[in-house]
């Protein structure tokens, strides 16, 4: 039968979509993530070879799934070493009918309360969601944090071999304990966002593909637990953040600041989800610390040009950040907010006062406020610690510029 | 199921006094009774203080025997509990009631599986 010619790329589209799907469903049957992730790679191998003469399958993520099943059955029937359960699940299954697609959902948040286990490492919790949540390989997750390869592979191996020892189970947590668990699903995904929204350092391709991965999961968690405002919050924030991507930097990588931004470039149909997004919580009224940043964002959004921007709502969502999330961060982004409503002598006072001297941003900010104050000698100092904190060569462009201004003439 | 091993982690010294000792005993005997009725209580005790502990090593043929703890430090295993769970999130449930009845940390291990 004829059919549209099938390439490697459309077999690598369904492995970005539907990866995280197939070994959800694969760790569910066989409870054990390793057998998973072979299976459902075994099964994508299969597709490479199969799909060009077949044609795509109706049902891809099915296909997927069936295949890596079978294949998964097969290792076991190969492998007599594996331990008893695993051979009497391979029986039952071999029988059991195939509506793999209808408990998807379940098996993907099943997976992410997994992978963000509070007796796992924060940097393990982010490597395993990548990992089998993503489908990035653990070459792709190591060049995204600039670490060794060796050191990922081992934090993986560790990671889960944790949950396999220890019996870090595989479900929805309980009433009690899902909002506590929740919370840390979400700062897993807001840390993969951020590793490739604001990197230190490192390849463009991958952290922009970081930033993706992280709102791709921020849709499903927010599918997956509707009931709770601050998943839509999350992903609300990233995409006003990404909305702004085209006009963060120039094209020859020079970083380009909020206010000087050529808005025209300004991902509209990203804003208008973000925006519907903040809307809908604030009429839930259940305000949480992702929801206030994104309707901080969606302030920033609204206006057509800087001098439009709408400062003093934006000072009072500072102020409402900070009595239900006080930080330094925090403090120091409210403090820009005050520089705008108030003027760069008061900002000044509360930057001095923030023990950020280790944060480049603050560096940065500080120096802005010197410049505008007329201390150039000191705005100058400042620049320079700015330059010593960041790697980023846009960034660094960024700052130099600034120190240039300052010069003494 | 599973097993697991709940250790308490408790400082050298002096025990507390015991109008201080007295509540947490009731609570740590209360438990127990919970962990049995729950059908999760494996196997139990409370230790001696660090000090009384003995180490033994062989050398080749010589067999070397020291006063004292093998891990030198402030805290030491107080006390242990093995229980049977489903999975780690209902081990360190019970953790969390054993550390609130205790009020000191429980660190808890999975013991390998028996083949």
């Amino acid at each position: 039968m004829p059919h549209p010619p099938v390439g490697e790329a459309d077999v690598e589209k369904v492995f970005r979509e539907e990866y995280g799907r197939a070994v959800a469903v694969l760790v569910r049957y066989f409870g054990d993530i390793d057998l998973a992730e072979d299976a459902v790679q075994d099964a994508f191998t299969a597709a490479v070879q199969r799909w060009p003469s077949s044609g795509i399958p109706p049902s891809p993520v099915g296909w997927i799934i069936t295949t890596a099943r079978n294949r998964a059955i097969d290792r076991l029937r190969r492998e007599s070493s594996r331990d008893e359960r695993h051979a009497q699940a391979a029986l039952l299954l071999s029988n059991e009918p195939s509506h793999e697609e209808d408990a998807v959902p379940d098996d993907r948040l099943r997976l992410m309360f997994t992978c963000c286990h509070p007796a796992l490492a924060p940097a393990a919790q982010v490597a395993l969601t990548l990992r089998l949540l993503g489908g990035l390989t653990t070459a792709e997750i190591a060049r995204a944090f600039l670490a060794p390869e060796s050191t990922m592979a081992q934090r993986l191996v560790r990671a889960k071999g944790k949950i396999r020892d220890a019996g870090i189970p595989y479900r929805v947590p309980g009433a009690r304990e899902l909002p506590g668990r929740l919370r840390v699903v979400l700062a897993v995904i807001y840390l993969i966002f951020n590793e490739g929204y604001t990197a230190s350092a490192g390849e463009r391709l991958v952290r922009e593909d970081l930033c993706a991965e992280a709102i791709r999961l921020g849709r499903l968690a927010m599918m997956l637990v509707p009931d709770d405002p601050e998943a839509t919050g999350l992903l609300a924030l990233m995409l006003l953040i990404e909305s702004r991507r085209a006009a963060r930097t120039t094209t020859d990588g020079g970083l380009v600041l909020l206010a000087q931004q050529d808005r025209g470039l300004w991902n509209r149909r990203l804003i208008e989800e973000g925006q519907a997004l903040v809307r809908h919580c604030l009429r839930r009224n259940q305000p949480g610390p992702y929801q206030i940043q994104a309707a901080i964002n969606a302030v920033h959004s609204d206006a057509e040009h800087a001098a439009a921007t709408d400062w003093r709502q934006i000072l009072q969502l500072y102020d409402q950040l900070m009595a239900i999330a006080p930080g330094p961060v925090a403090a120091l982004n409210r403090a820009v907010a005050v520089g705008e409503v108030e003027g760069a002598e008061p900002a000044l006072a509360i930057v001095e006062g923030l023990a950020l001297d280790r944060y480049y941003l603050w560096h940065a900010i500080r120096a802005d406020l010197l410049r505008r104050v007329g201390r150039y000698q000191d705005a100058a100092l400042a620049y320079d610690a700015a330059l010593a904190w960041t790697d980023n060569a846009a960034e660094r462009a960024f700052l130099q510029r600034g120190r240039d201004a300052v010069r003494p003439h | 199921m599973k097993l697991y091993l709940l250790s308490v982690y408790q400082p050298d010294g002096n025990p507390p006094s015991p109008e201080v000792l007295e509540p947490i005993m009731r609570k740590v005997h209360a438990l127990r009774e919970e962990l049995k009725a729950a059908g999760a209580w494996v196997f139990s005790g409370g230790l001696h203080e660090a000090s009384t502990a003995t180490v033994v090593r062989v050398k080749g043929n010589d067999v070397i025997t020291t006063d004292g703890p093998y891990i030198e430090g402030k805290e030491h295993i107080g006390g242990f509990t093995v229980i049977k769970a489903p999975d780690l999130d209902a081990a360190l449930e019970w953790a969390r009631k054993s550390a609130v009845a205790i009020t000191l940390p429980i660190e808890v291990r999975p013991l390998m599986d028996q083949h």
